[in-house]
């Protein structure tokens, strides 16, 4: 294992160290791993908290700023953080107007937030949480825990995070981060493993020519695994999967997204691809994402998030915003 | 079995799940994400600490003590559930200062039912479940028959052990593992594995403590 880190132990506060060092916009918790914006909860507006486990940034923590959220709590690599710091995010980011959280649908996630919901709750902050869960590589079915939260994530931060900016109440916020949810999907490829620093080797072996099909964002093996073959193909296998469960049609909002270890160049290849299928079948990219912007550490391979717009999911995602991570407007 | 025996318990299972940090985190790598073995180790370490920093003087309080402290250092799925377990099994024991065969037994179903009830998960679906519910029930039914602590003890540990070896040929229904669908087949469910792992300990600290 090759990796620029001191020891596995101290990756994640060491690197929160970083965070606050280059982002002085940020307050950064370091004992108790918690990011919020510098200068305190604002009045009046809705709070919004995120979290999960490290590894995946700039999500969470790099989105924290004017325009997107309050709070993230990051986790251990790959591990979703505990309720503890939950609630010390969410008294943080309280200013009367109660908090959205923003959860990503693991078990682990949606386990820790509940419980840190049931003790702001007790200290009389109203919390409501929506789940993200947008990965159409898993049925939704008795026979899973449910669909995943993956690139999603991003467009509800930022459109719930533009609508709290204008003073919206919780319910609204809420509604909205809902609303962006159920007309987004995702499907995500891996053509690499990747290393969790505290276990020192890949968490799945791949031949030079495989690839998995249908990963999340943990470096879990995906559904299925299949010979390595073009990017046009691997544009239409993901399509082909959120066609099947979306609308293509009218202004979409598209993500093309790095696991973390793949090049520019290739996402930018790729989202051509993305492209070309959409507008196929009628549809617009009337607004796009391409980049590392919710990753598996050093993973090489992609997500593709398909969001439809409306009139007024277009004004939200036009709004400022102005975080570490994704910053206009402004 | 008094609080030395309960303190006694958790600090085996502490060294035991140290010893199998990197198997349990190799179990994880198949079908989820390679860090069971990694958060339980830490979550374990940071409740030697806690009992060390104010012992508690009930078994009760040994149990409710290492819930808390798992819940808010292991994070993932493993910190509630396992967090939940030994909250409830902590809270079923109350403030007796000695604790016999049938509480202890009334303690582990409150612990399997705060699980289920977090949870959500059944038996058959892959999950520390597997081991904890047929642990459950052979002790109770030992119990029952009027069995020795050490053979009812016994019974629990053998009946956790196979309830883990089962879950090998299931599909995973919940948690991180059942995204993989058919391919979650053929594999040990990591969770089921350090819940018989802990009930071992259990056994083994009551045996020293007599």
């Amino acid at each position: 294992m090759k990796k620029l880190i001191n020891s596995p132990e101290t990756v994640v506060t060491q690197a929160l160290q970083g965070v606050a060092a280059a982002h002085p916009q940020l307050h950064v918790d370091v004992e108790n791993k918690v990011i919020t914006r510098a200068g305190g909860p604002t009045n009046g507006k809705v709070g919004l908290v995120s979290g999960g486990g490290s590894g995946h940034e700039p999500l969470h923590g790099g989105f924290v700023g004017y325009g997107m959220l309050d709070a993230a709590c990051p986790g251990e690599v790959f591990t979703s953080p505990v309720p503890d710091q939950m609630l010390i995010a969410t008294r943080a980011v309280n200013g009367g107007a109660g908090v959205l959280h923003v959860v990503k649908n693991y078990t682990g996630d949606v386990l820790n937030f509940q419980m840190a919901a049931e003790l702001a709750g007790d200290e009389g902050i109203e919390v409501v949480p929506v789940v993200i869960n947008d990965d159409v590589a898993v049925e939704d079915s008795l026979y899973t825990a449910g669909r995943r939260g993956t690139g999603a994530t991003v467009f509800v931060e930022k459109i719930a995070g533009a609508l709290a900016e204008e003073g919206a109440d919780l319910a609204a916020v809420a509604a909205v981060a809902r609303e962006v949810n159920d007309r987004s999907r995702s499907f995500g490829v891996a053509l690499s493993s990747c290393v969790v620093p505290a276990a020192g080797k890949p968490t799945f072996e791949l031949g030079d020519s495989e690839i998995e099909l249908g990963i999340g964002i943990h470096g879990e093996p995906g559904r299925t695994r299949a010979a390595h073959t073009s990017a046009a193909e691997l544009a239409q296998v993901a399509l082909d999967a959120i066609s099947a469960d979306l609308g293509i049609q009218g202004d979409l909002l598209v993500m093309v997204n790095g696991m973390g270890g793949t090049p520019l160049i290739e996402l930018y290849l790729m989202f051509n691809e993305v492209r070309q299928y959409l507008e196929a079948r009628g549809a617009r990219v009337a607004r796009n994402l391409v980049g590392n912007y919710i990753t598996s550490l050093e993973m090489q391979g992609f997500s593709v998030t398909v969001g439809q717009l409306t009139g007024t999911l277009t004004r939200l995602w036009d709004a400022p915003v102005d975080t570490p991570a994704l910053r206009w407007g402004r | 079995m008094d609080a030395a025996v309960f303190r006694a318990w958790i600090v085996t299972a502490a060294e035991v799940i140290e010893a199998n940090r990197d198997h349990l985190t190799q179990l994880d790598a198949a079908i989820g994400d390679a860090d069971h073995g990694i958060n339980l180790a830490r979550g374990f370490a940071a409740v030697l600490g806690a009992l060390d920093a104010a012992p508690p003087g009930t078994p009760g309080a040994v149990l409710t003590l290492t819930g808390n402290t798992l819940i808010s250092k292991v994070g993932g799925a493993s910190g509630p559930l396992y967090g939940t377990a030994f909250r409830r099994a902590g809270k079923a024991l109350g403030d007796a200062a000695d604790v016999d065969l049938p509480a202890l037994s009334a303690a582990l179903d409150a612990a399997l039912a705060g699980v289920q009830q977090l949870g959500a998960a059944r038996e058959g679906d892959k999950t520390m479940v597997d081991a904890l519910a047929a642990a459950t029930r052979a002790f109770g039914k030992a119990i029952a028959e009027g069995a020795s602590a050490d053979e009812a003890l016994d019974a629990l540990t053998q009946a956790a052990e196979a309830g883990a070896e089962a879950t090998i040929s299931m599909q995973a229904l919940k948690g991180r593992a059942s995204y993989l669908g058919p391919r979650s087949v053929g594999h040990e469910d990591p969770g089921a594995v350090s819940t018989a792992l802990i009930l071992r300990s259990l056994r083994d600290a009551a045996r020293a403590g007599r």
